[in-house]
């Protein structure tokens, strides 16, 4: 039972990384049908902001999580604005797979140009103690084993969630971005400006997968390589496919069933916990190809 | 005059859909466009609106030359376009999709008496506004779209075939409608293929075949030529 619950928990805890990144992936799916596999190297950036940023932010402010994490947000932002600008929207539209490919092609470059020797280097770093790690005892004789890194992870996941639903369901940029992922034409038609709106998807998803990154370089307390990012986003997009991809609370349910399935396959194998991923998916899109909340949308002519 | 369309050719990939249209629509008037499916009207009303290109010519609106300006622009000048088809936002309530209506809006104090004024000519948008908008009815996502466009305050407002799919009673319903807004005040331009009911609201009408204007007048005259009788109204 005690097992169990243990389990239960560290799912829920690398699940809510998980679902960080996730949204950014279904988020800029939504608005621009593309699969934006810069994003997994957008997470990376903000965990290594994270590295340089905190003695810093711990110098001016004192604390450093919470500057830490809005500045790594900021970052993360900007360039997810600026690799719109520049990589995706010359080719709005033109064919979608060479989309696909520059997303390819500038997902290689910046994990390779976070690799050079002036940027971050390829070693491992060991990650700044945003907050000392601190288990909290639970009554009861379970033997739980429950951090304050935990709480931490869960809570500001839960928090960033809780105001993009806001942002997307109740402010009208967020309306915007719906009725733009339902349909262009006529969203311009009712003066949308459908630059503002692609935009603000490609700063809004990567300020989250940074704030993810963060959480990461707090949890695991290191950074291996600029190359930390393919693992775990490429588990965030198949959470983003396996809740639906374009749609947010999918997003969100798919990264905590991934996150939950994983934690209980590593504890009976560590390997398994990567192939659980794929298994995973390959179920779902067996039996639900648009994915469990997704809405199966033929192509329009 | 607030529209002035000047020669304008439209293509799509090779095909050219619209082959030296010229039109105009003045002050006040309830214009309407008739020709059968494919002859280029919706395509004429998406130009005007930027959502397609004219390759050449030009369209003027209110002394601004709209040729070049995108869509999202054009809306805020002051051209409401209700799409062929409707158009609405499936995925939003009915109170989102007026909402979002107000993006082409700068002075959002009068979206408030607006929004009343729709309610008040489309009760039931009142009665459904909470409800996702895919699971209205033909007949209330036609008055969706119409009335979202209304929500933008435009002056001028571009129809595309709003009888399209609704039963008798709902067609009678819908072009009372667009009659009582002309009343408020509203400029119309109309694209229908129900010839009859649009030449029975409308000042003047243009006949569309085949990419090209082929007669124009105002709605009698077109409604007595024995051509337009017996291509369009059924003899």
């Amino acid at each position: 039972m005690g097992q169990f619950l243990q389990q239960l928990i560290n799912g829920i805890q690398i699940g809510s990384i998980y679902a960080l990144i996730a949204l950014g992936y279904t988020m800029v799916y939504g608005i621009v049908r593309l699969i934006n596999f810069a994003h997994a190297d957008i997470f990376m950036v903000g965990a290594y902001m994270g590295f340089f940023l905190a003695p810093v932010m711990a110098r001016v402010f004192g604390g450093a999580f919470i500057p830490t994490i809005i500045a790594a947000m900021l970052i993360t932002g900007l360039l997810g604005f600026i690799m719109e600008k520049l990589a995706y929207r010359p080719l709005r539209y033109k064919s979608r797979l060479s989309a696909l490919i520059t997303a390819l092609g500038v997902s290689l470059f910046l994990e390779n140009f976070c690799a050079l020797p002036f940027v971050f280097t390829p070693a491992f770093r060991k990650f700044p103690d945003l907050i000392v790690a601190r288990n909290i005892p639970i009554p009861g004789n379970l033997g739980l084993n429950i951090s304050n890194v935990l709480l931490l992870d869960v809570g500001v996941s839960v928090i960033l969630m809780v105001l993009l639903f806001w942002f997307v369901n109740k402010t009208l940029i967020g309306k915007q971005m719906r009725a733009v992922a339902f349909d262009k034409p006529t969203a311009s038609l009712m003066g949308i400006n459908i630059d503002v709106v692609i935009s603000t998807a490609f700063i809004v998803g990567p300020a989250l997968a940074g704030a993810g990154g963060i959480l990461y370089g707090t949890t695991y307390g290191m950074l291996a390589s600029p190359f930390l990012g393919i693992w775990p986003g490429l588990k965030a997009f198949i959470a983003a496919v396996l809740g639906g991809i374009g749609n947010i609370p999918g997003a969100v349910l798919g990264a905590y069933i991934m996150g939950i399935s994983e934690a209980f396959a590593t504890s009976v194998n560590s390997n398994l916990g990567y192939g659980i991923a794929f298994a995973i998916l390959i179920g779902i899109l067996l039996v639900r190809p648009s994915g469990l909340l997704g809405k199966f949308m033929p192509e329009k002519v | 005059m607030l529209l002035e369309v000047k020669n304008i050719d439209v293509f799509y990939g090779s095909i050219r859909a619209l082959k030296g249209v010229s039109f105009s629509v003045e002050k006040g008037e309830i214009v309407s466009i008739i020709g059968a499916n494919g002859a280029g009207k919706s395509t004429t009303l998406r130009a005007i609106s930027g959502i397609l290109r004219a390759t050449s010519g030009s369209i003027i609106y209110d002394g601004h030359d709209i040729t070049h300006t995108p869509p999202h622009l054009i809306a805020r000048m002051g051209i409401s376009q209700v799409p062929e088809g409707r158009g609405i936002f499936g995925n939003l309530t009915v109170q989102e999709n007026l909402d979002v209506a107000l993006s082409s809006v700068k002075d959002k104090k009068t979206a408030g008496p607006n929004q009343d004024k729709v309610f008040s000519l489309f009760p039931r948008l009142k009665e459904r506004r909470h409800q996702i908008s895919g699971t209205l009815s033909g007949g209330e996502q036609q008055m969706l779209a119409v009335g979202r466009g209304l929500m933008q305050n435009n002056p001028f407002m571009l129809l595309d075939e709003p009888s399209m799919g609704l039963s008798p009673v709902l067609v009678e319903e819908i072009f009372g409608i667009i009659l009582e807004i002309n009343r408020l005040g509203k400029t119309i331009l109309l694209v229908e293929q129900n010839a009859f009911k649009a030449l029975s609201i409308a000042h003047r009408g243009y006949v569309l075949e085949t990419g090209s204007l082929v007669l124009s007048g105002t709605a009698r005259e077109l409604r007595d030529n024995p051509d337009v009788k017996k291509a369009y109204l059924g003899g």
